[in-house]
């Protein structure tokens, strides 16, 4: 802390404290490597703030010396790497968030490591942050991950750029060699194709050269001060001038005669009298009150927690969005968006993951990528899937239509992260482009002749009976066997089998991770398909994915999906060997060979589960006949 | 007003995070230290549901070492709001007479404070626990996440944390697992001062400097709440002007001498002083990355 702050201090702590209780706050990211010194800078910015206590002093400098990288000098970088781990492997490998103020401002810096396996952190920081500063060694210059790290910030909407060319003492404060990376990070900066601000500044975090002031070396340079520029630069006006938009978070219903809608404003600004339309229902009504404990407000505004009361009883939940009447937002299930992959195991198109976008939590299911960027370069590239810490476009279907606004127009609006519906890990994040129509647009075609009627017609329940199990199980024999049973009862049926059906409609898939979604997919749809035309479907295939089954049964109406577990036990499925495919699998004839080398997921929620060692096919068939009409599904009744 | 503040910006965010753990988890709790932290996240949740109140409970893992003034403070408090608070304690421990004078401070946290949230979170069957940690307060609490996973065995992995990315916060959890929500992860220590200053939060008079009865054991001053001070320790016993800066066990709390004994004085003192504050905290004495190693077992 200053002399000047430290002698207010003891005079008057009262009028210091009033002083500095009006302070804005700022939220920044900085990227760059071990080696650009973004820790010794982070550790600088602490230390010349003194907000370094003496013991904090005196263990850092204890440090420096056991394992420090500067000698007998301080190691500011000590200062900000965390966890015991890191430390050992002398690298920050997640997301540090760090906090120092001066007289105008309070700051939140998020430190994230530049390398490209962590992609992912660095979205994370930056996805919170108004301001990016860029580390640049200046013996380097521009290099392809300064490159990439201007393409994650700029894609999450930062504006303000600062490129901090370090490491100045080790060029000895070279004008020439400043302008040169200057020039070509502005050539580099066209083809963002975003309106981005960038500010330059010279610099050694080692020596303190234009962190908060010049120190004689940089004569030539006449722009501000690091410092300087964080406490100046003016951010947030795209959020204060943008339509009003607050997600309701919670519905506040403490008694009869309240009924508040909670939620943090997004952008623009409200006050009572305003008319607010709720989507997606397109219903309005008009603010009464901006209710706080400290009292009403007459006004509020973009990252204020607030509530608000209505002056007439609509229906409002969590996950709808108040908007401006005159500028709301829209509603659609159907979207184009950037996404990065955040997990290890790749996203698999077809597969459903979970939105959470706003306060709603949507099943969605992401297509094929339209194609990938690639992030050291910004080309696109063709792309199937996507792994981890990769980039691409696609586009992605929700279970039901949410309110949105292109991530571009408004950051709270627009970007989404995906959850793993197993794991429930946090696998990756999107940002909306646009809509691919809106929902008010989507139709069904209605029919004339229901599919009940078609049942009806054949004296029968439509019904998917979904085989599982590994190869060789004895899938298909007992499907077989149980398909003349019910043709023998007169029973309307169809048979999809794995292999056949690989001949025809899937011809053109492998077996990856990621074909073997699409292949479920295609084949739910058809039986889905085929039940609606009033058949009893018999599907057999190894479907070895849990969430690919559960895709397939939410695809149905309701107890119409009977999944039926065809448990052998992979040594006896092996030994039985019907088609040979094990013994070329064990050879590494045939790869992603489920059961060896690719996993097979038991159902943990079949209807029917069928033991094949101790039972015959004949036998298996029974049982799930005897299942199906003790559940109603061989009479209309 | 059309620009705000930081502290109104670090009270947004926060009611934000209160909000959406009681809207996306199905038993959440408020854990209570009674110390200042407490006080603020207390004051943030009425705040985010007013006109209503917190729609959870509170709840104090008593070690029973707690200095007398907390727990007249704490019941006051839950009494006057009307909210539903839990007092947890190891019986166990105390049945077996664990105590920091006769243990260990190690032990004892780890039996009556570390051991005893575990079986209290698991007793009640929360799967969301609202903390006042704040990241600025030790270099691995830096990194930990505003909704920090626990496995069922309520472990924290550093290395296999959930990415967060705006405020978007997901809490979905498998069975048995369980999320600690720290809504005041962004707040400094003179942020906190500040707000309580700023909306007049009552804290435990302990943070003002009193005449106290004091004794140094192991090198700390520490204050002499009860009999339960080894005798021949407590005859050293000292009437001396001491606050305090963080509140815990009081065996394990170092008394600091001062005369601050209004609000901006205990500020100006924070802000000229010369050691960080934690160093009052006995337990966090040993080697750098010992907070780590216990949040790793299920420390808060």
């Amino acid at each position: 802390m200053r002399q000047t702050d430290l002698e207010a201090i003891a005079k008057d702590v009262g009028a210091y404290l009033e002083a500095h209780e009006n302070k804005s706050l700022l939220r920044f990211i900085t990227c760059g490597s071990v080696d650009d010194g973004k820790s010794t800078l982070i550790g600088r910015l602490l230390y010349d703030s003194k907000l370094i206590y003496e013991d904090q002093l005196a263990a850092l400098e204890a440090d420096s010396k056991r394992s420090g990288t500067q000698g007998e000098n301080i190691d500011f970088a000590l200062l900000v790497d965390g966890l015991a781990a890191e430390r050992e492997q002398g690298i920050t490998i997640d997301v540090a968030y760090r906090f120092f103020s001066t007289d105008k401002r309070k700051f939140i810096v998020a430190d994230t490591p530049g390398h490209e396996q962590y992609t992912r952190n660095m979205a994370t920081g930056a996805s919170t942050a108004d301001v990016a500063i860029l580390m640049i060694d200046a013996r380097k210059g521009i290099l392809t991950q300064t490159r990439r790290h201007a393409f994650i910030v700029s894609s999450l909407g930062i504006r303000k750029l600062v490129l901090a060319v370090n490491k100045m003492d080790l060029v000895d404060y070279d004008q020439d060699t400043f302008n040169q990376i200057k020039a070509d990070f502005d050539a580099f900066a066209e083809t963002l194709g975003r309106d981005v601000d960038i500010t330059p500044i010279p610099l050694s975090a080692l020596a303190g050269d234009n962190i908060t002031a010049p120190q004689g070396n940089t004569d030539w340079y006449t722009g501000p001060s690091l410092i300087e520029y964080l406490e100046t630069v003016e951010v947030g006006d795209r959020r204060d001038k943008g339509p009003f938009r607050m997600p309701v978070q919670w519905v506040n219903r403490p008694n009869l005669d309240f009924r508040g809608f909670s939620g943090t404003i997004v952008s623009g600004h409200v006050k009572p009298g305003d008319t607010l339309r709720v989507s997606p229902s397109g219903r309005e009504a008009v603010v009464k009150r901006i209710v706080t404990m400290t009292g009403d407000l007459p006004e509020a505004v973009p990252g204020q927690s607030i509530t608000l009361t209505l002056d007439r009883e609509i229906d409002v939940s969590r996950g709808d969005v108040l908007s401006s009447k005159d500028s709301p937002a829209e509603a659609s299930n159907q979207f184009q968006a950037r996404i990065l992959w955040m997990a290890d195991k790749p996203m698999l198109p077809g597969r459903r993951y979970l939105v959470k976008m706003g306060s709603n939590i949507v099943p969605a299911t992401l297509n094929r990528p339209k194609f990938g960027i690639d992030i050291n370069t910004l080309e696109e590239k063709p792309a199937k899937e996507l792994e981890l810490n990769e980039v691409g476009v696609t586009t992605l279907s929700l279970d039901k239509p949410i309110a949105f606004d292109p991530y571009d127009d408004i950051r709270g609006m627009g970007g989404f992260i995906l959850i793993d519906r197993l794991t429930n890990d946090t696998v990756g994040m999107g940002l909306i482009d646009f809509a691919l129509r809106r929902a008010s647009n989507i139709h069904w075609q209605a029919m004339d002749v229901t599919r009940d009627a078609l049942a009806e017609q054949k004296a029968q329940k439509p019904a998917v009976l979904w085989f599982t199990g590994l190869s060789g199980s004895g899938k298909s024999t007992i499907a077989n066997a149980l398909q003349k049973k019910l043709l023998a009862q007169g029973k309307h049926t169809f048979l999809l089998d794995g292999d056949n059906v690989r001949h025809g409609l899937n011809r053109d898939l492998g077996f990856t991770d990621a074909d073997r979604v699409e292949n479920i997919r295609r084949v739910a749809n058809v039986a889905k398909l085929m039940s609606d035309a009033g058949l009893i479907t018999l599907v057999s295939f190894i479907s070895p994915f849990r969430s690919e089954r559960r895709m397939a049964r939410n695809l149905m109406s309701e107890g119409e999906y009977v999944e039926i577990f065809v448990d052998t036990p992979l040594d006896v499925a092996e030994q039985r060997d019907v088609k040979g495919l094990y013994k070329k699998a064990r050879a590494g004839e045939i790869k992603n060979f489920t059961g060896i080398d690719s996993p097979y997921e038991a159902p943990k929620e079949a209807e029917i589960t069928i033991d094949t060692v101790d039972q015959s096919p004949e036998e298996a068939a029974d049982q799930i006949l005897s299942w199906l009409e003790a559940e109603g599904f061989l009479s209309t009744e | 007003m059309t620009s705000l503040t930081h502290l109104d910006r670090l009270e947004a965010e926060s009611i934000h995070i209160i909000r959406e753990v009681a809207a996306a988890t199905e038993n959440p709790v408020m854990l209570y230290s009674v110390g200042k932290d407490s006080a603020v996240m207390l004051h943030l949740a009425l705040k985010a549901f007013y006109p209503g109140v917190p729609p959870f409970p509170l709840m104090h893992v008593d070690t029973t070492w707690k200095f007398s003034e907390m727990i007249a403070f704490r019941d006051r408090k839950a009494k006057e709001l009307g909210l539903d608070l839990i007092v947890h304690t190891n019986e166990e421990g105390v049945a077996q007479g664990v105590g920091p004078f006769t243990h260990g401070s190690a032990l004892h946290t780890d039996i009556m404070k570390t051991s005893a949230l575990k079986t209290a979170l698991t007793k009640y069957k929360f799967d969301a626990a609202l903390g006042g940690a704040r990241r600025d307060e030790e270099k691995s609490r830096a990194k930990e996440r505003i909704f920090s996973f626990r496995t069922a065995e309520h472990r924290w992995d550093p290395k296999n944390q959930r990415p967060e990315l705006w405020d978007l916060y997901n809490a979905r959890l498998a069975p048995g697992e369980s999320v600690r929500a720290f809504p005041l992860s962004n707040w400094t220590e003179l942020d906190i001062w500040q707000y309580i200053r700023r909306e007049k939060i009552e804290i435990v008079p302990l943070y003002y400097a009193a005449e106290r009865p004091v004794v140094n054991w192991e090198g700390t001053d520490i204050m002499v709440d009860d009999d339960r001070v080894p005798e021949d320790l407590r005859k050293t016993a000292v009437m001396k002007k001491v606050r305090f800066r963080t509140l815990g066990c009081y065996p394990l709390t170092g008394a600091v001498e001062s005369e601050a004994d209004t609000l901006d004085e205990i500020i100006k003192e924070m802000l000229l002083a010369t050691s960080s504050e934690r160093e009052g905290r006995v337990i966090d004495r040993d080697q750098a990355a010992s907070m780590e190693k216990k949040k790793q077992e299920g420390y808060f």
